[in-house]
């Protein structure tokens, strides 16, 4: 038994039900939600999920939801309507600066080595030259008699753009350089291999790790507040507009007194904003 | 009366499989419209053998990327054809009831296993060994295909397991009526007879290493450039997308799409391989 | 040099009970190193409460409901429009150039890599049509991941009913639709149900494409609209950040169990239904 219903009749179906369906997934969009999305950086990720636990404690029936994805993710999201706040992990581009951004705190980028290694101290000349791959053994350094392992962060990265343009300047991080998509990532691998370097968020180093002083000077809350630790870099919420309603008043609850106690607890520096 | 119910259940059926084809022609549909757009830009030729892939600055050559997904599927099929092969055999005609009996199921359980989980073994336990032992930062090209390996042995086992038993049981009985050992049997007369299943089975279980992202995002390394060793670090097409996936916008999300499209076009020719090699008995 | 057959029978006998034996070493390996460092972790609170403190304390309460409302979805769109497609592709056509190329892009699209699948969900449901990171998003993008694998498989197990039956069928008197209810599905329900098992197991244990869909959120979702993390995602965000390795275990172990319980226990009911039907 064959079909007799005719080929146009068959297009026109498949356009009438396509156009039925598009229209009523749109009527149910977004909007009619009631809840706060924040989408963007990782590194500000886990700090974000603990702000936002603690601010559903205070506030019952609230929704915050974090979601990851990379700052420059992150800011998109915010511009196109898909979250609410968009995390940053870097300093807004030209191109973004008509976007209004809050600092909530800000945050030292560590250059870290296995504990294994003998270096304790690097220049950030140095650090530019094994990032561009001039440098590729780490006798060259006083270290030992192998090749180095450069470890970055992907191309969206709040974190790599930080790096990017407070140290490397001009000169290009090379593409034989490992990639991984997190802090965490970075920090085990180079926990695992002895020959390794990456950049992670100061918030999230550990025993497991050994963090370097660049020029002499070591990552801390004082150095990063004072200016003599050069390498730190704002964590930022990113709106469309001025934030409203339920956004401003989680807003305001991460820049309260609160609110910077936890993420000073945490391991970041309190923003300036206070 | 009744044709008229007839009818009613036909132009049902008809709706649904419409509804179906459209959501499928709706995928294919954006991939392209969404991809094609940045190769007209770069010209086909300089986008697939681009050496650069530096989207920051305009860059959108994916060569690297080909060469990683190549030579990690390649890897894959390199280790995880003969074993599938063998284990096949041993199922069809050398395992004991019993041992079938674990062996199926364990097959079976190996195909569940989540790739994150492959993944996160192979951080775990393949790349700290190649590192201390063959060198490099151990995340590399020889990780991957060990994972992928192991992932596609189910695809291709099972496969060529049916391609065995199907063969008719005259084919075996005659062979060994003439005095063939079993062995003898096995690889003179139905391995050959059975060899458009098992070459499908391979091509199916290709297809699937080519598509693997999240197992080999863990343990390759994703660098851009071109590897020189199976020992370095690489990135693959599925890989790049899953890496810069989140944060692309315009000409960057576009080139995604294009590496989609590519990706597309690669399991097309696989799967028209596998039907033609199918067909051709 | 000849090798006297007996050798060579020998030879390959054992490379080949060596092939499956390693097979069998690895597969060992690989499930008693998750379950040995998961399962001691697990507590019926790991079960019961949600994540807390970025996934280092509680449980993974949140992560299980938003699997099993994102793979519910999924299956509950893709299954009746996969098999009606099927139903329709052989029972109600002439095998022709058409159904060829409709048959030839559903293999095809079954094979596409997942993370494209991610891509399009992403830009498409997420974007595009407004929907946000949430269980809607993530279903959809599944449910067409899905659609492929099961019209194939429904497909097949329906054209390799013998037409003996349909023919006994209409013989009888039964019209079409009879015939397919009564005859052709139960015949066809074992290898049906084989595409839709297949189909879960490939939601469950998603993680590409469902991570830019469905979103990374950690509480409880509330609605269709609410973003939700899946176990899948969840063991590969606390791996990879290395938040809680312990947890991360725990998580792979009940993964690992679920999937395996779904194999078992519909392959029990479809052989009991299969006897059943005899």
């Amino acid at each position: 038994m064959n079909c007799k219903i005719g080929k146009q009749m068959k297009a026109t179906v498949m356009a009438a039900q396509l156009l039925v369906f598009v229209i009523l997934i749109s009527a149910c969009s977004r909007n009619n939600e009631v809840g706060v999305i924040v989408a963007g950086s990782t590194s500000v990720q886990p700090y974000a999920e603990v702000l936002a636990e603690e601010y559903m404690i205070l506030n019952p029936g609230t929704e915050i939801d974090i979601q990851g994805g990379g700052s420059s993710a992150g800011i998109t999201a915010a511009t196109n309507g898909t979250s609410d706040i968009g995390m940053s992990s870097r300093e807004l581009k030209d191109k973004e600066k008509s976007l209004n951004s809050i600092e909530i705190a800000k945050d030292g980028l560590v250059v870290i080595v296995n504990p294994k290694n003998p270096i304790q101290d690097l220049t950030l000349d140095q650090v530019r030259d094994i990032y561009s791959a001039s440098i590729t053994e780490w006798n060259k350094l006083g270290g030992t008699d192998s090749k180095i392992h450069v470890i970055t962060r992907e191309e969206g990265s709040g974190t790599r753009s930080a790096f990017e343009e407070l140290l490397m300047g001009e000169s290009e991080i090379t593409p034989k350089a490992i990639v991984q998509d997190s802090n965490g990532s970075v920090r085990l691998l180079v926990a695992d291999d002895p020959n390794s370097i990456g950049f992670i968020s100061m918030g999230i180093v550990d025993e497991t790790v050994k963090a370097l002083s660049l020029e002499g000077v070591t990552a801390t809350r004082e150095s990063i507040l004072d200016g003599s630790y050069t390498l730190s870099r704002p964590f930022l919420f990113v709106t469309l507009n001025e934030p409203t309603g339920q956004t401003k008043h989680f807003i305001d609850f991460v820049l309260s007194d609160e609110g910077q106690k936890l993420l000073s607890h945490e391991g970041l520096v309190p923003s300036m904003n206070k | 009366m009744k044709n008229i119910d007839e009818k009613k259940y036909e132009i049902l059926f008809l709706i649904i499989a419409l509804s179906s084809l459209t959501a499928l022609a709706l995928i294919t549909g954006f991939i392209f419209y969404k991809g094609l757009p940045i190769i007209a830009k770069v010209g086909l030729f300089d986008f697939i053998f681009g050496m650069k892939w530096a989207p920051g600055k305009g860059e959108f050559g994916i060569f690297p990327m080909i060469v990683g997904s190549v030579s990690v599927t390649l890897g894959a099929a390199i280790i995880g054809v003969p074993i599938a092969i063998c284990c096949s055999i041993f199922l069809a005609e050398f395992a004991p009831v019993t041992m079938r009996n674990i062996f199926r199921p364990a097959i079976q359980l190996l195909a569940g296993i989540p790739s994150v989980v492959y993944g996160f073994w192979g951080v775990l336990f393949i790349v700290p060994f190649i590192r201390n032992y063959l060198g490099g930062p151990g995340l590399s090209i020889l990780a991957g295909s060990i994972i992928l390996a192991i992932m596609i042995l189910p695809t291709i086992i099972s496969i060529t397991e049916v391609s065995l038993l199907a063969l008719p049981r005259h084919y075996k009985e005659g062979a060994l009526a003439l005095g063939l050992n079993q062995w003898q049997t096995i690889y003179a007369l139905l391995l050959p007879a059975a060899k458009s299943g098992i070459v499908s089975g391979i091509i199916l279980g290709i297809g699937r290493a080519i598509g693997e992202t999240m197992a080999v995002i863990m343990v390759l390394g994703n660098s851009v450039a071109i590897p020189e060793s199976i020992l370095d670090p690489v990135r693959t097409l599925t890989t790049n997308i899953g890496i810069e996936m989140g944060y692309a916008s315009g000409e960057h999300q576009q080139a995604l799409f294009a590496t989609g499209i590519v990706l597309f076009v690669i399991i097309m020719i696989l799967n028209a391989s596998a039907q033609y090699i199918t067909r051709k008995r | 040099m000849k090798i006297n057959p007996r050798t060579s029978q020998k030879i390959a006998k054992f490379i080949i009970w060596l092939a499956a034996i390693l097979v069998l070493v690895v597969l060992f390996a690989i499930i008693t190193y998750i379950l040995a460092k998961g399962i001691p972790h697990l507590s019926f609170g790991f079960l019961t409460e949600i994540p807390r403190n970025m996934g280092r304390e509680g449980g993974i309460s949140s992560t299980i409901v938003g699997t099993l409302l994102v793979t519910a979805v999924a299956v509950i769109i893709a299954t009746p429009f996969g098999i009606g497609t099927a139903v329709y592709l052989t029972e109600y056509t002439r095998e022709s150039r058409v159904t060829r190329i409709i048959r030839f892009s559903a293999e095809s699209l079954a094979g596409i890599p997942s993370i494209v699948y991610g891509l399009f969900g992403f830009i498409f449901f997420v974007t595009y049509l407004k929907l946000g990171w949430s269980i809607l998003s993530g279903g959809l993008t599944m449910a067409i991941m899905i659609l492929p694998t099961i019209i194939r498989t429904s497909e097949e197990a329906i054209r390799t009913v013998p037409n003996l039956n349909r023919e006994v069928g209409y013989s009888l008197g039964a019209t079409k639709w009879q015939t397919i209810t009564s005859t052709v599905f139960p015949s066809a329900l074992p290898g049906i149900a084989n595409g839709i098992i297949l189909s879960i197991g490939r939601c469950v244990a998603e993680t590409a494409a469902v991570i830019m869909t469905a979103g990374s959120a950690l509480r409880m979702p509330t609605s269709m609209f609410s973003p939700t993390r899946t176990m899948a995602v969840h063991f590969y965000i606390l791996a990879r950040e290395g938040i809680s390795m312990e947890n991360a275990y725990s998580t792979a172990a009940i993964l690992i169990i679920l999937i395996f319980l779904i194999n078992v226990v519909f392959n029990m009911l479809v052989n009991r239904f299969v006897a059943k039907g005899r």
